[in-house]
């Protein structure tokens, strides 16, 4: 496989007051696949990718330093728009979160805060991002419906609609399959797979066959540093790390 | 041992509800009819009425919600939003809370050399109305912080990852799943405020009034002092009057209350 460095990470520390989270983390993530970011609870890896979209600023008491460079920017530079750096990085979080609104509504914020006023523009956007969600056939009879309504897999997938709708570059996922059953999981992991060749696409994820399944790269935080990256078959077949190793056997975790 | 103590303090607030009812309803049932809606007060029982009391707190209260709302919501607003947490914002903080407290003859009396005398608007329905919203702003905000709090964070933190400004998340987010208990705050202050007499005795708003206000400048008189004025009459059938007037000052309330209820229940539905 050859990928393009998508996100440069270099020399990223984040502290939350004098905890620091992260430490001194170097990686590059390549474009047009999936990455997951593997650990033990507590590893820092939902800070990791909340340092790609500028999300940790909004907590009290956090510091960043370092750089993150994405199409070789720096994102923390101060000329930086962080508000279209969040279009540009898209994020599904652990919880299905849809807005307390119609489904058309979801979809429809993010096009809406960005400018787009004009409602047919909106309905195009609304309907592709549905599709590449998989969603749209389910849903395109109720779309003044409540999101609320959905099932966790359909909601799910309508915050990755919604995440879709401002046409990211990149897309963040924080476990976005802890909530939900099996069958719902495998069509999100579907998907991850068919957005990978459009987006980059990050995952974080407690379950390693998940990892194993669906990622191209793997990496792996332990206790805010980084102890291992490399393509997925290698790092479950071929672990440099003892640390590594012991995670994957089940020896801790 | 807790239940039975629990038992006796739901039946005593019980019991004295309904006996307060009872009471209201045998000696005021009598005399309520359209007359007593549709007159002004009289010297003579048989003709007098709660007309011009009912309109004056309809008035001060219509005018009181007008500015406490937008008020109470703004501040609060910017104090769980966008202030900085810092000493000052605690003693604020700090400083609401204990106003929410202060005794509501004290706002009559600040109301009386600030709006009624400093800025000479008289003892009008406006004076009125700006001394129920000092009184009840303390309410309004507080319990509007309470409403943007519950708002979870989940749901902002995905407005922020859509690229939305701070603005944007308050205006699209926060406001309309906080706006039902912002709503419900306001509704059960508000009524505290159409049953309170003492701040509006101090502005001295008058007693005997033949006539409804029509303007934000006009004399006015409210239900209670009405009420008030009947009790202290020496002829027994005032008594009755001032029961009627109860039970109608009582229906005003229940109303508002029920609004309350049901507004909070539309938008829980809706935002479930």
């Amino acid at each position: 496989m050859v990928n393009n460095v998508k996100v440069d990470v270099r020399g990223l520390n984040v502290w939350f007051r004098e905890n620091h989270v992260l430490k001194d983390i170097t990686i590059g993530i390549k474009s047009n696949a999936v990455t997951a970011i593997m650990g033990p609870s507590g590893c820092g890896k939902t800070t990791f990718i909340r340092a790609i979209n500028r999300l940790n600023e909004l907590i009290r008491g956090s510091r960043t330093t370092g750089e993150v460079r994405i199409d070789r920017e720096n994102i923390y530079n101060r000329e930086i728009d962080v508000f279209e750096l969040r279009r540009r990085v898209g994020m599904v979080f652990q919880k299905p979160n849809p807005f307390p609104k119609s489904i058309f509504d979801n979809v429809a914020f993010g096009p809406r805060v960005h400018g787009i006023k004009d409602e047919e523009e909106l309905h195009k956007i609304v309907e592709s991002s549905l599709r590449e969600a998989a969603l749209f056939d389910e849903v395109y009879e109720r779309l003044g419906d409540s999101a609320l309504d959905l099932s966790g897999g359909q909601q799910q997938r309508l915050v990755i609609a919604r995440a879709l709708a401002v046409n990211p570059e990149i897309i963040l996922m924080d476990e976005p399959c802890s909530a939900l059953d099996p069958a719902a999981t495998a069509k999100i992991e579907a998907l991850m797979r068919k957005l990978a060749g459009k987006y980059t696409v990050v995952i974080v994820t407690h379950n390693m066959q998940q990892a194993a399944r669906v990622s191209d790269y793997t990496i792996f935080l332990y206790l805010g540093e980084l102890v291992e990256y490399g393509i997925t078959k290698d790092v479950f077949e071929n672990p440099k790390n003892e640390l590594t190793e012991n995670y994957i056997t089940g020896k801790f975790g | 041992m807790l239940y039975t103590l629990c038992l006796v303090g739901i039946l005593v607030s019980l019991v004295s509800l309904a006996t307060l009812f009872v009471d209201a309803l045998s000696d005021g049932l009598p005399w309520l009819d359209l007359q007593f809606l549709t007159s002004f007060p009289s010297r003579f029982p048989e003709q007098a009425g709660i007309l011009a009391a009912l309109f004056g707190s309809i008035w001060v209260v219509g005018l009181t919600a007008l500015f406490s709302f937008p008020l109470g919501v703004g501040a609060a607003l910017y104090l769980e939003e966008y202030s900085p947490k810092n000493w000052l914002t605690s003693f604020v903080q700090l400083n609401i809370a204990n106003l929410a407290g202060v005794p509501s003859i004290v706002y009559g009396i600040l109301s009386l050399g600030l709006f009624v005398e400093a800025l000479a608007l008289g003892r009008s329905v406006l004076a009125g109305a700006l001394t129920m919203t000092l009184l009840i702003l303390p309410v309004i905000i507080v319990a509007s912080q309470e409403a943007i709090r519950s708002v979870p964070r989940e749901s902002r933190d995905g407005a922020y990852a859509l690229g939305a400004t701070r603005w944007q998340v308050v205006r699209g987010i926060v406001l309309p799943q906080a706006l039902s208990g912002m709503l419900t705050g306001t509704i059960l202050a508000l009524s505290r405020a159409i049953g309170e007499a003492a701040p509006m005795i101090a502005i001295a708003a008058l007693v005997y009034i033949r006539f409804v206000p029509t303007g934000p400048l006009d004399r006015f008189t409210v239900m209670p002092i009405q009420i008030y004025n009947w009790v202290n009459l020496p002829q027994s059938e005032f008594r009755g009057l001032a029961a009627a007037g109860i039970i109608v000052l009582l229906a005003v309330l229940l109303s508002m209350n029920s609004i309350a209820i049901f507004i909070r229940n539309r938008y829980q539905r809706r935002a479930r």
